[in-house]
């Protein structure tokens, strides 16, 4: 299968709408996770919340999880999809407009994000806050992202769709599916709304939505963004054709199942929880196709892992994907979840495939892209390999507390004394007990905040320092 | 080998294809939801009617709102699980039944803080009042935020009929009565809070959100509670009462 069109004559590609929201991700990314460290702080020492409505962790929390989300990761998303997709297709994006609509409005919807969600308008479902004249304009910058997305695909020169465009077109429909229909709701003013389903429907339309956002928003863009940078950085082709094919439609049609997991033992029926465990642990094979695809292709490129480190930041973050796909399975077995459900171990796990795998995975791809985009070298070119051991080292110190405070939390919530009674009854005893596990985590939310501003100091002066660099070698091709 | 190269090549008709690869992607992405979704929403015993289970007041819903609008579900869980761990901490664990009027559902993913699905009736409400003022003065060692402004900032009840019209809509059973009186209702619940708190020696107006959010977080659980109060079910939902579980026990 081809990597790249057969070059004759390169169009005018459009880099300008990449660059944007490179730029866009890695500033609020920064600000996104800026947030998320205060959060953690504040479990840490309350006094931080100021007696501040706006800060209060009970809103400082979605903002920090919609900024990571849909600024950083999304952006992200756009800007690979928007670079790569030119080159697999061999033409520019059809429609300069709509990239600029896509482009502005997306970030003018972050805007309105940081704005309302302090100010506590929330329709008050977890990672979908957004007020309905936000979810509409969302849905409507989602439609102009369709079409540029699919008229690019119609006016292709390479007939051939390569396996990183199968995950974007699979991105695109199930986002918009997804957001939709958990975002229906019946309005009572401008900021105001309640959602269509009550109870046990919200619940599980929520997490319909909830999981698969993770799993159409995080992974399967991002293993497009995986299948098309990883071989350019590598200088390999893709391990397996076969697996590409195997792990795609196994993935894309498994995963909408997996949401129940989020729900064991509550009030949804056991049949649906059921599903949700089985498919979950489906889900392994899939999500390990991908990861061993993506492994493998560095297969007789592992000496240049040492010293390149653009390759640490992918092999990292691959490894991650795997290691979080695993746990996440193991943690949707209901016996395993009556323990780690409403524990900080959740918090881990979500944390080792965001800063893990979509963290790393963004890193890499930036730090092999922007020089492309601007035609310049890194300005700082040994911050490379200090970001990635920050990072790495972050986030061992943000997982391991999480696993080890969320299980003793888990254990003392069920542990019962001689007498039969709650050994402790007392709900703060177990709050207490894990002061010393949320320091840690913020350590490690620190390293690997300090390793993304260094990202960022490193790409501004880059994209807007003023003596251009040579261009790297591979750039022409 | 060549034909077995040849079966996976059948896979090109999509890669050449992409208006096929789409209407397939769709296809696969739609079965899983639609299987989970449509039985959960047409099969009446999913859901088993609660007959205790009535909806909120209008001065509850306006507490709620404060609710939502503050996060609370970032930190705090309603939903208790089947296990004696948690009905001997919280009391009967929840069924289906008794969120039918929850638009949206606040069942929570994380206990931060503790789970808040029967609160109702656990504690006075000069309780709230305190614990919202600094949450330090009623449990030590908490690390809930301060909500000083609770306190202080009222509420006008200018939209309380244009919730409960919207509410209706989707099949809450408030009437046109209920919804007329609304406001009204709604002030002489929050009279019979602020007469509470003044035993306490806690003065408050009528119309401030301490007020509201006090009669919400009173409210949670409690039409359960009373359901199973006599150790029946209360609904068909037949799931066996766990072992050694107590009716309604708490830690307090």
């Amino acid at each position: 299968m081809s990597e790249s069109p057969p070059n004759q004559a390169p169009p005018d590609y459009d880099d300008a709408t990449p660059q944007k929201f490179l730029l866009a991700a890695v500033l609020f990314g920064a600000v996104g996770m800026l947030v998320g460290l205060w959060a953690a702080l504040e479990l840490a020492f309350p006094a931080l919340n100021f007696d501040l409505p706006w800060i209060t962790f009970g809103r400082l929390r979605p903002l920090h999880t919609s900024a990571v989300v849909f600024a950083f990761a999304a952006n992200i998303v756009f800007a690979g999809v928007y670079h790569s997709s030119q080159r697999l297709l061999g033409t520019r994006t059809a429609s300069d407009l709509l990239s600029n609509i896509h482009f502005w409005g997306w970030q003018l919807v972050v805007v309105l994000v940081v704005i309302t969600y302090p100010l506590g308008i929330t329709q008050g479902k977890e990672y979908a806050e957004l007020e309905w004249p936000l979810d509409i304009l969302v849905a409507l910058v989602w439609v102009a992202f369709a079409i540029n997305f699919f008229w690019t695909i119609a006016i292709r020169k390479v007939k051939h769709l390569y396996v990183a465009i199968w995950f974007y077109i699979a991105t695109v429909i199930t986002i918009a599916v997804l957001h939709i229909v958990n975002g229906l709701a019946v309005p009572v003013s401008m900021t105001k709304s309640y959602s269509l389903f009550a109870g046990v429907q919200d619940a599980l339309v929520q997490w319909w939505y909830g999981h698969n956002a993770v799993g159409f928003l995080l992974t399967t863009p991002f293993l497009g963004l995986m299948y098309y940078y990883l071989p350019k950085a590598a200088q390999r082709p893709v391990y397996s054709y076969r697996l590409s094919i195997v792990h795609f439609w196994s993935l894309v049609f498994i995963y909408i199942w997996a949401g129940p997991h989020h729900l064991h033992y509550t009030a949804l029926p056991d049949w649906a929880q059921t599903l949700g465990m089985t498919f979950s642990l489906m889900l392994i094979a899939p999500s390990w196709g991908g990861m061993l695809n993506g492994l493998l292709t560095l297969r007789g490129a592992w000496e240049r892992v040492r010293t390149d480190p653009i390759l640490k930041f992918m092999v990292v973050a691959i490894s991650f994907y795997g290691m979080s796909t695993l746990e996440g399975p193991i943690m949707s077995i209901r016996d395993v979840n009556a323990l780690s459900h409403y524990t900080d171990w959740t918090i881990g796990h979500v944390h080792s495939g965001a800063l893990g795998w979509v963290g790393m995975i963004s890193f890499g791809m930036i730090y092999w892209l922007a020089p492309r985009l601007w035609k310049r070298d890194w300005a700082l070119p040994k911050w490379l390999d200090a970001h990635f051991w920050l990072a790495t080292i972050g986030i061992v110190f943000y997982i391991v507390p999480m696993w080890v405070g969320g299980i003793a939390q888990g254990l003392m919530w069920r542990a019962f004394n001689e007498l039969g009674l709650l050994k402790y009854p007392d709900f703060t005893e177990t709050v207490m007990a894990l002061q010393p596990f949320y320091l840690l985590r913020a350590l490690g939310g620190t390293l690997y905040l300090v390793g993304m501003v260094m990202l960022g100091i490193n790409l501004a002066m880059t994209a807007f320092g003023r003596a251009p660099a040579p261009a790297p070698k591979e750039v022409a091709a | 080998m060549s034909t077995k190269t040849e079966s996976w090549q059948r896979h090109g008709l999509f890669e050449n294809k992409p208006f096929l690869m789409t209407v397939l992607v769709t296809v696969l992405i739609s079965i899983g939801g639609l299987v989970e979704m449509i039985p959960l929403a047409a099969v009446k015993s999913n859901v088993p009617t609660i007959a205790e289970v009535t909806p909120y007041t209008p001065l509850e819903l306006e507490g709620r709102d404060i609710y939502l609008r503050e996060g609370c579900y970032n930190c705090h869980s309603q939903m208790i699980r089947p296990f004696r761990a948690e009905t001997m901490r919280y009391g009967e664990y929840s069924r289906a039944g008794e969120f039918v009027y929850d638009h949206p559902f606040q069942w929570g993913s994380k206990r931060t803080g503790p789970d808040l699905a029967r609160l109702g009736g656990k504690y006075p409400d000069a309780w709230h009042y305190r614990h919202m003022e600094n949450p330090v003065a009623t449990s030590a060692g908490s690390i809930m935020p301060r909500y000083p402004w609770l306190l202080e900032d009222t509420l006008d009840f200018a939209l309380t009929q244009r919730k409960m019209k919207a509410m209706a809509l989707m099949g809450v059973p408030y009437s046109k009565k209920q919804i007329a009186d609304g406001k009204h209702e709604a002030r002489q619940q929050a009279k019979e809070i602020v007469a509470n708190l003044a035993q306490a020696d806690i003065e408050t107006t009528w119309d401030t959100e301490i007020v509201a959010l006090i009669a919400y977080l009173q409210r949670l659980g409690v039409d359960g509670k009373r359901a199973f109060a006599d150790g029946g079910d209360g609904s068909s939902d037949a799931a066996p009462a766990p072992a050694g579980a107590p009716a309604g026990g708490t830690h307090e």
